[in-house]
């Protein structure tokens, strides 16, 4: 599926505007999530304590996005919820990712039984709505972090599996997997060397947007209380929290979820430009 | 003399940032009432985009650049192209290369056939839509008309869909027809006698037709003159007796002695660029544009 | 048989088979966590002797594949089992809550459907000028906002600042629910002749309608939009613009109806994420459908409710894709016609 060069792909993902700006909104989010300890104002707020001569404050110059019900700075939460967001979706996807590819490469190269048991088992992951598999996941264990960081990866493999599925069937006509397996070369080789590499700009792209979804799957469970529980900071419970103190203390809420949506958003912009300059199916 | 398409010394050229592409170098050719002409280059020589000039769309698409002078019967298409809007499939139309991909795949051909007829805006009630169509299939050898009109593109043979084109093409009674490479997608045996069921409806119904054909063995037997065209622009312009019988201009030469046989789809050996092909226009006696003094 | 039909039961056998495999998953999920079921439920307070007792009676003691058989059995007969939490059979709780889940979706997919759809094909059709850069805009931040941030938004701009919508439920304060027939309040509303209750639900349907929506309307606009300029790619349009077919009529029917056929599929999926979505959105509004339902026997590890939900959604699923199935063959004639092109 990759019809272009890297150097073509790059000079047609540089003249879109659209793109460059989700690749700033992507580094400008990594960066701030890396570098949180030293740009956050009140970087103790992280945990349960906060000031309590300063509850319930309005966005102000010496708290941009306001305090909350205990007097933590919002601004700090935000940035470090940035952080737990980005580490929760890149150890989802570094799990999920492999596992997902090389079962999709599998199936589609050997086809037969194996092709049939993992794409069936993929058609019954891909039935249950994700937010839902991962919700009922969480049902059966205790609501921690990890566990909700599980349940995501355990739903979230399928896709990826039947993304590479069809690039390798897709493939698998091509001229140079016949020629490679005419002059001999182990099964092996062909699906690691010869068609991985295809279905790296599919995957690739796919990863990136992805980043932004698992972020957001993560944060509607913590918003429904099923992931990250208190006083870690996280986007999608401080929402949920701050929805009850609505609309006196709006801020509260409106400013975890801007920051949700930015977040989502510069990945998604940045996997569309990845996606028009490989010419990408995803 | 009338003519139903006149282009005098058009050049098209297509703005990409601060650069022009120029594709079209000073083109001008002519086609009369009732007359067969055909535009024969390889792909690349400017004549399909010649033929989307005719039609009047190109010259509305952003970033191209036209001077010169097309009419198209009697408008003037570099100062208003919008003024073919309501003449295109009825004064013009035109046949493509794939008949079954220029059908819409999910309408029946009768519900093309009715948009066809009103297109422009003009009201046919159903039933005048149903009996003009079924006359037209009937003209074109179309065994079981109402079978064929109630049925998909992707039921019928390319045969049949290339009739059908044929009578959706001639319906209007159109002044001019465009046939763009018409057929080189079908069977060589199947493209051969749709060319010659055209042939004989234009005739018959004086329609004059611009033939677009990369294959000049096609064009003999069907046009009345022949223009040949090399990037951008016109080198030969006869009578088509006259250009086979004496090819002058060295890349006529080169096409001719390259073509293959057969009347066919399969594009022939192209010849090597050479400087010669570079020489100017070759007019065969009697010839000439209309306004010129006949060389 | 016609072509369609058989299409039909083959997807719906096929859907079958996976509503079975979804049921051994989720099955097998519950029963290998850590943790006594029995106990879980009863809590840390229940004597030993209660535990054994629930053991015995749900067939725990047994294998776990004689227990799916158990499960099988009873799921068959229409019985999930009983809520630990509601002490109601499953079935009747899922019975009480899913119709508002399921009225909420239902409108926000018909707002799905009746927006995105010409957005795209308005975007499609002013490709690289400013209605399609506008829409594009729009769809992408509305597909990149989770439906609960939309949801607190809306709510805080025309609940709470611009009062002119309710803040929350299905009915105002001192309106009675009409008799239940569908379990829809509108349509039940409707059906009973109550114009003003009708009205009213309608009135409360707007917000959380809307914020479960808005992602479904994103997507479906920028599907629309590439099918649709990948349509006008085709040479029939090159040979309706030649014969002068006018550019709405072209935009609204003859690029349209192809361009349909890709992106239904897709929307359909769109479709079934809204179920999921539902969840949270209900949450922001305080709507009394199967999320509240949901979070709360999650909360309390209440097995036997929790796979019932996850069933009925992934039922819900598949008979969407059912159904878009059947309006695909039905647009698409090379399916519906199959078979008198192999007689041809």
């Amino acid at each position: 599926m990759s019809g272009k060069s890297s150097s073509v792909a790059w000079t047609e993902f540089r003249s879109n505007p659209i793109s460059i700006l989700g690749l700033v909104l992507v580094v400008f989010c990594i960066a701030l999530a890396l570098f949180a300890d030293v740009i956050t104002p009140y970087p103790a707020h992280v945990g349960p304590i906060g000031d309590f001569t300063a509850i319930n404050q309005a966005p102000s110059a010496a708290h941009w996005f306001g305090t909350d019900t205990i007097g933590r700075d919002l601004l700090t939460r935000i940035v470090y919820g940035f952080r737990l967001s980005l580490l929760m979706a890149v150890l989802v996807l570094s799990i999920s990712m492999p596992v997902g590819v090389i079962l999709g490469l599998f199936a589609g190269y050997l086809g037969g039984w194996v092709e049939f048991v993992l794409m069936r088992l993929t058609d019954i992951f891909l039935a249950i709505p994700p937010l839902v598999l991962a919700m009922a996941i969480m049902g059966f264990l205790p609501a921690t972090l990890t566990n909700a960081m599980l349940a995501v990866t355990v739903m979230w493999w399928p896709w990826y599996t039947r993304l590479v599925y069809n690039v390798v069937r897709a493939e698998a006509r091509e001229g140079y997997v016949l020629a490679a397996e005419v002059i001999g070369a182990s099964p092996l080789h062909l699906m690691f060397r010869e068609i991985l590499p295809n279905c790296a700009p599919a995957v690739l792209t796919k990863l990136t947007l992805d980043i932004g979804f698992v972020v957001l799957m993560v944060s509607s469970l913590s918003f429904l209380g099923l992931g990250v529980q208190p006083p870690t900071p996280d986007l999608g419970s401080m929402v949920a929290d701050g929805a009850k103190y609505m609309p006196d203390a709006w801020w509260l809420s409106i400013f975890p979820a801007l920051a949700i949506m930015i977040l989502v958003l510069g990945f998604n912009l940045l996997g569309d430009g990845l996606r028009e300059a490989f010419d990408a199916e995803v | 003399m009338s003519c139903v398409l006149r282009i005098k010394d058009l050049t098209l050229g297509f703005r990409k940032g601060r650069q022009t592409a120029q594709v079209l170098h000073g083109v001008s050719l002519h086609v009369a009432a009732g007359e067969k002409v055909a535009l024969v280059g390889e792909s690349g020589s400017g004549k399909s985009v010649t033929a989307q000039l005719a039609l009047g769309r190109l010259q509305q698409e952003r970033g191209t650049l036209t001077t010169g002078a097309i009419e198209v019967v009697g408008h003037d298409l570099i100062a208003r192209p919008e003024a073919m809007a309501p003449e295109r499939g009825h004064r013009m139309t035109m046949i493509f290369q794939d008949p079954t991909s220029a059908l819409n795949p999910v309408f029946r051909i009768g519900e093309i056939f009715a948009e066809v007829l009103r297109s422009g805006g003009r009201r046919v009630s159903e039933a005048a839509a149903r009996e003009r169509a079924l006359k037209a299939l009937a003209e074109v050898h179309i065994p079981d008309p109402a079978r064929a009109l109630d049925s998909y593109p992707f039921q019928l043979s390319g045969g049949m869909n290339q009739r059908v084109m044929i009578a959706m093409a001639l319906v209007n009674e159109p002044e001019l027809l465009l046939a763009d490479e018409p057929g080189t997608a079908l069977d060589v045996t199947v493209q051969a006698q749709t060319l010659r069921l055209m042939d004989d409806l234009v005739t018959q119904k004086g329609t004059a037709v611009l033939f677009i054909s990369h294959n000049l063995s096609v064009v003999r037997e069907f046009a009345d003159r022949v223009y040949v065209i090399y990037r951008g622009r016109i080198v030969e312009h006869g009578r088509t007796a006259q250009l086979f019988a004496d090819p002058r201009h060295p890349y006529t030469q080169a096409l001719l002695s390259a073509a293959p046989k057969l009347i066919g789809g399969g594009l022939p050996d192209l010849p090597e660029h050479s400087d010669a092909f570079r020489e100017p226009l070759v007019v065969h006696e009697g010839c000439g544009e209309p306004g010129e003094v006949p060389a | 048989m016609s072509p369609v039909l058989r299409l039909l039961l083959q997807r719906l056998a096929i859907s079958v088979l996976v509503l079975i495999g979804v049921s051994i998953l989720i099955f097998f999920i519950a029963r290998i966590v850590p943790g006594d079921p029995a106990r879980i439920a009863l809590g840390p307070n229940a004597s030993q002797a209660q535990v054994d007792a629930l053991r015995e009676a749900r067939h725990l003691n047994d294998p776990i594949v004689v227990q799916y058989g158990w499960f099988l059995r009873d799921m068959l007969n229409g019985d999930l089992g009983t809520s630990l939490y509601t002490k109601r059979p499953v079935t009747q709780d899922i019975a009480t809550y899913f119709p508002a889940t399921l009225e909420l979706v239902l409108y926000a997919g018909a707002m799905m459907i009746l927006l995105g759809l010409p957005l795209g094909r308005l975007a499609a059709r002013f490709q690289r000028r400013w209605p399609d850069h506008l829409a594009r805009l729009l769809s992408v931040i509305a597909v990149c906002t989770p439906a609960f941030v939309w949801g607190v938004i809306l709510q805080l701009s025309f609940a709470y600042i611009w009062p002119i919508f309710p803040l929350e439920g299905r009915l105002s304060n001192g309106v009675d629910a009409p008799a239940a027939i569908t379990g829809f309040y509108t349509l039940d509303a409707l059906l009973a002749g109550q114009i003003g209750t009708f009205f009213d639900a309608l009135y409360h349907l707007i917000l959380p309608a809307t914020a479960l929506a808005l992602s479904g309307i994103g997507q479906t606009a920028r599907l629309t939009r590439s099918s649709m300029i990948e349509t006008y790619r085709q040479p029939f349009i090159g040979m309706a613009r030649a014969y002068g077919f006018r550019e709405t009529r072209i935009s609204r029917r003859f690029a349209f109806w192809p361009s349909l056929i890709p992106t239904l599929t897709i929307l359909g999926l769109d479709f079934a994420a809204m179920l999921a979505n539902a969840f949270l959105v209900e949450r922001v509004f305080v709507w009394p459908g199967l999320s509240r339902y949901g979070v709360e026997v999650i909360l309390r590890k209440d097995l036997d409710a929790i796979v019932g939900v996850v069933l009925v959604i992934a039922a819900m699923f598949l008979i969407t894709n059912l159904i878009v199935d059947l309006i695909v063959s039905i647009i698409n004639p090379r399916i519906r016609l199959a078979e008198r092109k192999a007689k041809a």
